[in-house]
C-alpha cells in the first residue's frame, strides 16, 4: 500500500496523441460552456419580455433542470465512462436528483399552489 | 511505533483517544458517549413516567415536563441510538469488508467529535437558562414563540451534531464503495455493511433537508428573519415539511442497521446461511428509496387535502411490503436451524414480534382517516416505541453481547444477560402494550397529567411500572459491562464458534492495522467458507506481507469542533434574537455576539486550512514491525502479561 510517485516518459506519439485529445476535451468545454450561456440568456429573456408567469415559471424550470444535467456530465465529468465507479455515483446522483423531484413536486402542489 | 500492549500514563490514555483516528477507538467512544446519553435520556423518561403514574399529580412541573419530553425525544434518537449505531458500524464494518480504516480516518474522527460537542452544548441548556421545550419536531408555530435560550440549544446543538453525523455517513459511503478486500463483490458483502451503506446513504439525502430547515429557523430566531412567522409572510407549514423530509427517513436511518445487526445474528445462532440473501439487500434498498417519499403521512391532519394524504397513505403502506420480506426471510433462517439461544439470540427472537407488532400500528397509522383518530394520541407513543425499541434497541443491546468479544476482547455474562433480557422485555411490553388502549381511549400525547376517573388511572399505573422495570434491566446490563472489564480476555477468533463473516476470522485483541494481511474473499459467508473447508488459518490473504501504510493522529478534528461550539455561544447571544428584544433571555453585546461567531469559526477553518496545506501521508509499519507486534500480542494471548520492554 506504499505511495510511488510515478514519472512518465512519453513518446512524441504519445505527445501527440495527448495533445490531440485535450484539444478535443477543450473544445467541448467551451461549446458546453456556450450552451450554458445561451440557456441562461433565454431564461432572462423570457423575463425582460413579459411573458405571462405561467409561461415562464415552467420554462425557466425546465431549462434549469436542462443545466443541472448538462453540467453534471460536461463539467463534473459525469460522461468520462472510465472513472472508478462511475456507475455508482450515477446512481447516487439520479436517487438525489429523483428524491429531490419529489420534494420539489409536493412543495409546489400542496404548499405554495394557490397560496401566492 | 510502540507496540499496542505497551503500558501508557493516564495523561496519554486520554491525548490518543482525544487525538485518534482509529475505527476501532472511535468506535469505543461513540458507544461510551452513545450510553452516557442513553442513561440520561432514560433518566428523563423515567421521571416523566413517575409523574404519569398517577392521575394529576404534582411530581414535577408542566415546564419541566415539556422540557424532559423534548430532551428525551431529541436525545434519544439523535445522541444515543444514532451514535451507538455508529460505534457498531466502525467497529464492524472495516473489519466485515477486509480494510485496515475507514476511507478518511481524520473525518471520522472529526464526525465524532462535531456529534459529541453538539450533545454536549445541547445539555449545557439545562444549565444555562432552560432546556428546549417544543417537542423533538419543534414545530416552528410552538418553537418560535418559546421563551429563553432553549431552542436555540436545539437549534444549533442539532446543526453541530448533525454535522458530524452527515460526515460520518458519507464516509462510510466511500469505504464501503472502495475498500472492500479483493473478491468481495457487492452481492457478497454481509448485511450488516449492506444497511450500513443504505442508511449512510439516507443520512446523506435526509440530513441536508434538516440542515436547511434548522438554519431557516436560525436566523427566525436569533437574526430577526420570517420563514416560518405566518404574521409576516412566511409559513410554518414548510419546517414541518423540511422537517419530517428529513424525520421519517432519520427512522430507517436508525432501523435498517438494527436489520443488518440482526441479519447477523440470526444466521450465525441458527447455524444456517442467511434465507434470501438476494432479497434482503432488494429490500433494503427498497425501504431507502420509499422512505423519502412518505414525510407527509406525520402531517395527515395538517389539511394538505384529500389527494395529498391518499398518496401518501399509499406510499407509506407500500413500505409495509420489502419489510415484510425481510421478516419472513429471518423467520425462513430460523425454521429448520439448529438453534442456539445465546442472548444475542434472544433479543433477535424477542425483536421479531415486538417489531411487527409496531409496524402493524403503522399501517394502521397510514390509514389517513383512521389517523385523524390516532394523531397525537397514545397509541403513536406506543407505535414508535414498539419500533424503536422493539427494533432498534433490542438490536443494540443484543448486538452489545454479540460483538463485546470483538470490541473489548472481554464477553459479557451470559446469565446477566438472560436476566437483563428478561426484566427489560417484559418491562417494555407492560410500557408500552397498554398505551395502545390509552391511546383509543383519547388520552392525548405530551400532556404532563391527566384528570382521575376517565379509566386511564390503572394502565398508566402499569405503565410507569414497565418503564421502572427497564430501568433495572439497564442498570443490570451496565453493572454487566462493568464486570466484564475485569473478566478473563477471550484472546481467540470467532468467539461464538459458529461466525461466518469476516470479523470472527481476526484474533482478538486486534492489531491498530486489523488483518495483517488483506484478506481473500471467496464468497458470501467467506469466514464460513475457509472453515468448511478446513482453515485453521482464519483466511487465505491476497497479498504476501508487506508494509501497512496507516493515518497518523490528529488533534484537529476536537480543536474544530470546539471551534463551532465557540461560535454557537455567539450565536445563541446574539442580540437581534426575537427572544432577546422581547426580554425573555439575555443577549450579549453585538462585538461579544460577533467576535464570538467569528472567532469560533475562524478557528475551524484555520483548522481546515492547516489540514489541507500540512501534508500529512501517513506511516508505514514496517514487516519487521508488524511481525514483533504480531509476537507480542500472541506472547499477550498465550501468558496472558502485556509485552515486555520491547
Ligand atoms: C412499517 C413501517 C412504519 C409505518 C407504516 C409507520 C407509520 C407511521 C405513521 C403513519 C406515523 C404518524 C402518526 C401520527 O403522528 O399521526 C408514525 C409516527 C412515528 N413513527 Fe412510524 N412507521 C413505521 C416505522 C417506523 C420506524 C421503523 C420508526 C423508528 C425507528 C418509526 C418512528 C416513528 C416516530 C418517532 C413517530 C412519531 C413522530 C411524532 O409524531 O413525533 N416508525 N409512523
Ligand atoms: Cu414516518
Amino acid at each position: 500500500m506504499g505511495h510511488e510517485t510515478h514519472v512518465e516518459v512519453r513518446t512524441q506519439a504519445q505527445y501527440e496523441y495527448d495533445k490531440a485529445h485535450s484539444r478535443a476535451h477543450m473544445r467541448k468545454q467551451v461549446v458546453n460552456f456556450a450552451i450554458m450561456i445561451f440557456l441562461t440568456f433565454i431564461a432572462f429573456a423570457a423575463v425582460l419580455a413579459d411573458f405571462s408567469p405561467t409561461f415562464i415559471i415552467p420554462i425557466i424550470l425546465l431549462l434549469a433542470g436542462i443545466q443541472v444535467v448538462l453540467q453534471l456530465y460536461a463539467f463534473m465529468h459525469l460522461e468520462d465512462r472510465s472513472t472508478h465507479m462511475v456507475g455508482v455515483i450515477e446512481f447516487f446522483i439520479w436517487s438525489a436528483a429523483f428524491i429531490a423531484f419529489t420534494f420539489f413536486v409536493a412543495f409546489t402542489t400542496i404548499i405554495w399552489w394557490g397560496n401566492y | 511505533m510502540s507496540s499496542v500492549t505497551q503500558k501508557k500514563g493516564f495523561g496519554a490514555h486520554v491525548w490518543d483517544y482525544l487525538t485518534t483516528v482509529d475505527h476501532k477507538k472511535i468506535a469505543i467512544m461513540y458507544l461510551a458517549a452513545g450510553t452516557l446519553f442513553f442513561a440520561i435520556a432514560g433518566f428523563e423518561a423515567l421521571l416523566m413516567r413517575i409523574q404519569l403514574m398517577f392521575p394529576e399529580s404534582t411530581f414535577i412541573s408542566a415546564g419541566l415536563f415539556n422540557e424532559l419530553l423534548t430532551m428525551h425525544g431529541t436525545t434519544m434518537l439523535f445522541l444515543a441510538a444514532t451514535p451507538i449505531i455508529f460505534a457498531f458500524m466502525n467497529a464492524i464494518v472495516p473489519l466485515q469488508i477486509g480494510a485496515r480504516d475507514v476511507a478518511f480516518p481524520f473525518l471520522n474522527s472529526l464526525g465524532f467529535w462535531l456529534f459529541f460537542i453538539g450533545a454536549v452544548f445541547l445539555h449545557l441548556s439545562f444549565f444555562l437558562g432552560g432546556a428546549p421545550d417544543a417537542g423533538w419536531t419543534s414545530y416552528a408555530s410552538l418553537s418560535l414563540y418559546s421563551p429563553g435560550h432553549g431552542i436555540d440549544f436545539y437549534i444549533l446543538g442539532l446543526q453541530i451534531s448533525g454535522a458530524g453525523t452527515l460526515i460520518s455517513g458519507i464516509n462510510f459511503i466511500v469505504t464501503i464503495i472502495t475498500m472492500r478486500a479483493p473478491g468481495m463483490t457487492f452481492m457478497r458483502m454481509p448485511l450488516f455493511t449492506w444497511t450500513t451503506l443504505v442508511s449512510s446513504s439516507l443520512i446523506l439525502f435526509a440530513f441536508p433537508p434538516l440542515t436547511g430547515g434548522l438554519f431557516l429557523m436560525l436566523v427566525d430566531r436569533m437574526f430577526g428573519a420570517n420563514f416560518f412567522d405566518h404574521t409576516m409572510g412566511g409559513n410554518t407549514i414548510i419546517w414541518e415539511h423540511l422537517f419530517w423530509i428529513f424525520g421519517h427517513p432519520e427512522v430507517y436511518i436508525l432501523v435498517l442497521p438494527a436489520f443488518g445487526l440482526f441479519s447477523e445474528i440470526i444466521p450465525v445462532f441458527a447455524r444456517k446461511r442467511l434465507f434470501g440473501y438476494s432479497s434482503m439487500v432488494f429490500a433494503t434498498i427498497l425501504i431507502g428509496f420509499l422512505g423519502f417519499m412518505v414525510w407527509a403521512h406525520h402531517m395527515f391532519t395538517v389539511g394538505l387535502g384529500a389527494t395529498a394524504n391518499a398518496i401518501f397513505a399509499v406510499a407509506t403502506m407500500a413500505i409495509a411490503v420489502p419489510t415484510g420480506m425481510k421478516v419472513f426471510n429471518w423467520i425462513l433462517t430460523i425454521w429448520g436451524g439448529s438453534i442456539k439461544v445465546t442472548v444475542p439470540m434472544l433479543y433477535a427472537l424477542g425483536f421479531i414480534p415486538s417489531f411487527v407488532a409496531g409496524g402493524v400500528t403503522g399501517v394502521m397509522q397510514a390509514t389517513a382517516p383512521l389517523d385523524y383518530q390516532l394523531h397525537d394520541s397514545y397509541f403513536i407513543v406506543a407505535h414508535f416505541h414498539y419500533v424503536i425499541v422493539g427494533g432498534i434497541v433490542t438490536a443494540l443491546f443484543g448486538s452489545a453481547h454479540f460483538y463485546w468479544p470483538i470490541m473489548f476482547n472481554r464477553a459479557l455474562n451470559p446469565k446477566l444477560g438472560v436476566l437483563t433480557f428478561w426484566i427489560f422485555f417484559i418491562g417494555f411490553h407492560l410500557t408500552f402494550f397498554v398505551q395502545h388502549f390509552l391511546g383509543l381511549m383519547g388520552m392525548p400525547r405530551r400532556v404532563f397529567t391527566y384528570m382521575g376517573g376517565q379509566g386511564w388511572d390503572l394502565f398508566n399505573f402499569i405503565s410507569s411500572i414497565g418503564a421502572i422495570m427497564m430501568g433495572i434491566g439497564v442498570i443490570i446490563l451496565v453493572i454487566d459491562v462493568l464486570l466484564s472489564i475485569k473478566s478473563e480476555p477471550v484472546n481467540r477468533r470467532d468467539y461464538w464458534g459458529d461466525g461466518r463473516s469476516l470479523e470472527w476470522a481476526i484474533e482478538t485483541p486486534l492489531p491498530f492495522y486489523n488483518f495483517k494481511q488483506t484478506p481473500l474473499v471467496r464468497g458470501f459467508d467467506p469466514y464460513w467458507i475457509e472453515k468448511e473447508e478446513g482453515n485453521k488459518e482464519g483466511m487465505v490473504y491476497a497479498e504476501p506481507l508487506g508494509e501497512i501504510h496507516m493515518p497518523n493522529n490528529s488533534i484537529l478534528p476536537f480543536i474544530m469542533s470546539i471551534g463551532t461550539m465557540i461560535a454557537a455561544f455567539g450565536a445563541l447571544y446574539s442580540p437581534w434574537g426575537d427572544q432577546v428584544q422581547a426580554g425573555t433571555a439575555t443577549g450579549a453585546p453585538a462585538v461579544v455576539s460577533l467576535a464570538l461567531i467569528i472567532g469560533g469559526l475562524g478557528l475551524t477553518i484555520a483548522c481546515m486550512i492547516i489540514r489541507s496545506f500540512k501534508d500529512d501521508l501517513g506511516f508505514h509499519v514496517t514487516v519487521a514491525e508488524i511481525e514483533s507486534i504480531e509476537a507480542d500480542l500472541a506472547n499477550y494471548r498465550a501468558t496472558g502479561k502485556k509485552g515486555g520492554n520491547k
